[in-house]
């Protein structure tokens, strides 16, 4: 399901011609394989950014196009150049590490200039270029310093400016955000994003923070495993993900077991011990009939005292449960509702207090359902190692 | 018990200052001799450079003066013609050892190489054999095609002896440069050899001046296979030194022996601000 899934995304998603294409590459370190069958083409100009939990492989991805390791197979081609077994001087890549890998022995100057110096510019052709560069990063009259004399800011907008200075086909970015404190980061996530459409770069950016992948790329894919588990716009991704895994990832953390009869796009939820019976039409198709995991985002619910619920609406998905603790994060209040053997988080207006017992509505454009897994655990499944909705809002 | 906290006791308590006191005599004694043992023989070895007579049972000198240095330095003396020829030898080992070094530390630090533990270590046995038997057989060989009494056959000597160090401190300094700080100038468009001398080998470069200098001192100093191998077309100042010393001419000896002491207590000082830390704990790995 998941291939077809990403094989509708492509065909809707691209209308352009691919620049950069990537066919069925495996690499990996020794006898461990890293990055397994991935494919994928990204059109000129595109923003894509690469998002997983670390150890999926996005870095492996980046630095294989970058052609620091070679892939045990398959093929990457640019335009209809194949670079597959080039080294990485013959590219035409630039890439921004998450250390920025400034050299500490040159100014800031000499740093953005040495990739022109490279190419055999004129030194004033070079000072022009890194005047030029400095002022659009911001850097004016920092150009003399060493890496060590510059804050952390500053030393990656020098490393955004070497990677520009050369006007590359593609830019790659290696997590270049996230050793910047979550303020500064906020702002250059827009920043960086403003500048690649102002100058129209291919650019790829790897990142394991859900919400820069959104606000920056035209496109992101999920990686698991060395494997692209979904590739599409941020809104595609975010409202219909293609599998539990990138539900999770994408903040859906609620998880609950159902039982249902599904037929094309309808899904008949047989009555449990702590859920209604209710009868949904999907925007999608369903998934088989029998145990369904139904996952949701605590955001978008309706909680209610039971018995309270205002109108008896079968096209939710009703879950009753005791409330078990509420918090303030900012906003609204999260409840931690025990249902059955798990808990799932929700967020209301209003607080309950602590041992109410409770009816919580899914509503279906928020409810994302899967068949379960074989031998599923009736708690609630960890979600991998994706992001927990309570460090995000946190650090939102 | 420590010997400011005795000293700021005093004024409380009598008996405190006293076993304060009492501590220092065995401290003093303990310090006395260690400096004595270490700047006994210096001081001996700088008073018999200027001592022109000076024989038992006279506790110091009967005349100071400075004629041996005049000989020494004469036109016409052994000394200043080993002294070239101990400095070019090892400025020759230097060069010699570095040239290997570099490639050898290079692909020790980056590429992944089967049993990298056990060449590393392959480089440690000219010094884990006896010399004597070694040089001996050394020399045999070499005077089979002609390599005895060569400045390059010393120097030959002299780099196997020195490679040890130039290799593991190179290999430790290439260790501590980041593979990113490469891997971005490839990126921009270096190729391999261009990325290496603009980043790598800069960045290397202090550990590789401080294994530099290890072998150039280690050159100085060798006697052995000086010896065994140079001896008597090529005389180094260690040489000179031993036939000196054997000789009885102790002013002679001690001049000799002052001169191999500054470069040595010079480079100490330079190594000491080179090696930094970091390269130092990747010495060996």
């Amino acid at each position: 399901m998941r291939g077809v899934f990403a094989q509708l995304c492509n065909t809707e998603m691209m209308p352009y011609d691919a620049y950069l294409t990537l066919r069925s590459l495996d690499a990996g370190y020794g006898r461990t394989r890293v990055l397994e069958g991935v494919d994928l083409s990204i059109g000129k100009g595109e923003f894509v950014a690469l998002l997983g939990a670390s150890g999926c492989g996005k870095t492996t991805l980046l630095r294989t196009i970058a052609g620091f390791a070679l892939p045990s197979a398959g093929s990457i081609c640019v335009g209809d150049r194949d670079l597959t077994r080039l080294p990485p001087d013959k590219r035409g890549m630039a890439m921004v590490f998450q250390s920025y890998a400034l050299w500490p022995h040159m100014t800031a100057a000499r740093n953005i200039g040495y990739g022109l110096r490279l190419k055999g510019w004129r030194r004033e052709a070079i000072a022009a270029r890194v005047a030029e560069m400095e002022a659009l990063l911001g850097l004016e009259g920092l150009g003399g310093r060493k890496p060590s004399e510059l804050s952390g800011g500053q030393r990656q907008r020098v490393a955004l400016g070497r990677a520009l200075a050369v006007d590359p086909d593609i830019l790659l970015l290696d997590e270049p955000l996230s050793n910047l404190d979550a303020r500064i980061r906020l702002t250059v996530r827009h920043e960086i994003r403003a500048l690649q459409q102002r100058l129209g770069i291919t650019t790829i950016h790897v990142t394991h923070d859900r919400e820069e992948a959104m606000v920056m790329a035209d496109r992101i894919v999920i990686l698991n495993k060395g494997r692209i588990a979904q590739l599409g716009t941020p809104q595609a991704i975010y409202t219909r993900p293609a599998s539990a895994f990138v539900a999770a990832f994408m903040g859906a953390e609620n998880v609950v077991q159902l039982n249902a009869t599904c037929s094309a796009n309808r899904v008949d939820i047989a009555e449990g011990p702590h859920n209604r019976a209710a009868s949904l039409t999907l925007g999608l198709p369903a998934p088989r009939s029998g145990r369904l995991e139904a996952r949701f985002r605590s955001e978008q619910l309706q909680l209610s005292r039971l018995g309270d619920e205002a109108t008896d609406d079968t096209s939710c998905v009703e879950l009753i449960g005791r409330v078990e603790a509420v918090v303030y994060p900012g906003g609204q209040w999260r409840h931690t509702v025990r249902i059955g053997k798990g808990s799932v988080l929700v967020d209301a207006a209003e607080a309950l207090p602590p041992g109410s017992d409770v009816l919580v509505r899914v509503p279906t454009s928020g409810l994302f359902l899967f068949a379960a897994p074989a031998d599923t655990p009736s708690g609630p499944p960890s979600a991998a190692d994706g992001p927990s909705p309570v460090r995000d809002r946190l650090t939102a | 018990m420590s010997a400011p906290s005795a000293f700021f006791a005093a004024p409380h308590s009598g008996f405190d200052s006293l076993r304060g006191f009492l501590w220092w005599v065995p401290r003093a004694a303990v310090l006395g001799t260690l400096a004595f043992v270490i700047f006994g023989p210096l001081a001996n070895l700088l008073i018999w450079t200027v001592a022109e007579r000076w024989y038992f049972p006279h506790a110091l000198p009967i005349d100071y003066g400075f004629s041996y240095w005049g000989r020494v330095f004469a036109p016409r003396g052994n000394a200043v013609q080993s002294l070239i020829a101990s400095i070019s030898i090892a400025l020759f080992t230097v060069a010699g050892s570095l040239a290997l070094a570099i490639p050898a530390g290079y692909a020790l630090a980056r590429l992944k190489l089967p049993l990298r533990g056990l060449v590393l270590l392959a480089f440690l046995l000219p010094q884990a054999f006896p010399n004597l038997p070694v040089y001996v057989n050394i020399a045999r060989l070499f005077y089979e095609i002609g390599l005895n009494g060569t400045v390059l056959g010393v120097v030959l000597v002299h780099v196997t002896h020195g490679l040890v160090y130039a290799v593991w401190i190179a290999s430790a300094a290439f260790s501590a440069v980041d593979r990113d700080l490469e891997l971005a100038a490839r990126n921009l468009g270096a190729s391999g050899l261009k990325g290496f001398a603009d980043v790598t080998l800069p960045l290397a470069a202090p550990g590789l001046m401080a294994s530099a200098i290890f072998v150039f001192l280690e050159s100085l100093d060798e006697f052995t296979g000086s010896y065994f191998v140079g001896a008597p077309d090529v005389t180094t100042l260690p040489l000179l030194l031993y036939s000196a010393g054997a000789g009885g001419n102790y002013q002679i000896a001690s001049i000799t022996a002052l001169l191999l002491l500054v470069p040595s207590i010079a480079f100490m000082l330079v190594v000491e601000k080179f090696l930094r830390a970091d390269v130092l704990a990747k010495v060996g790995q």
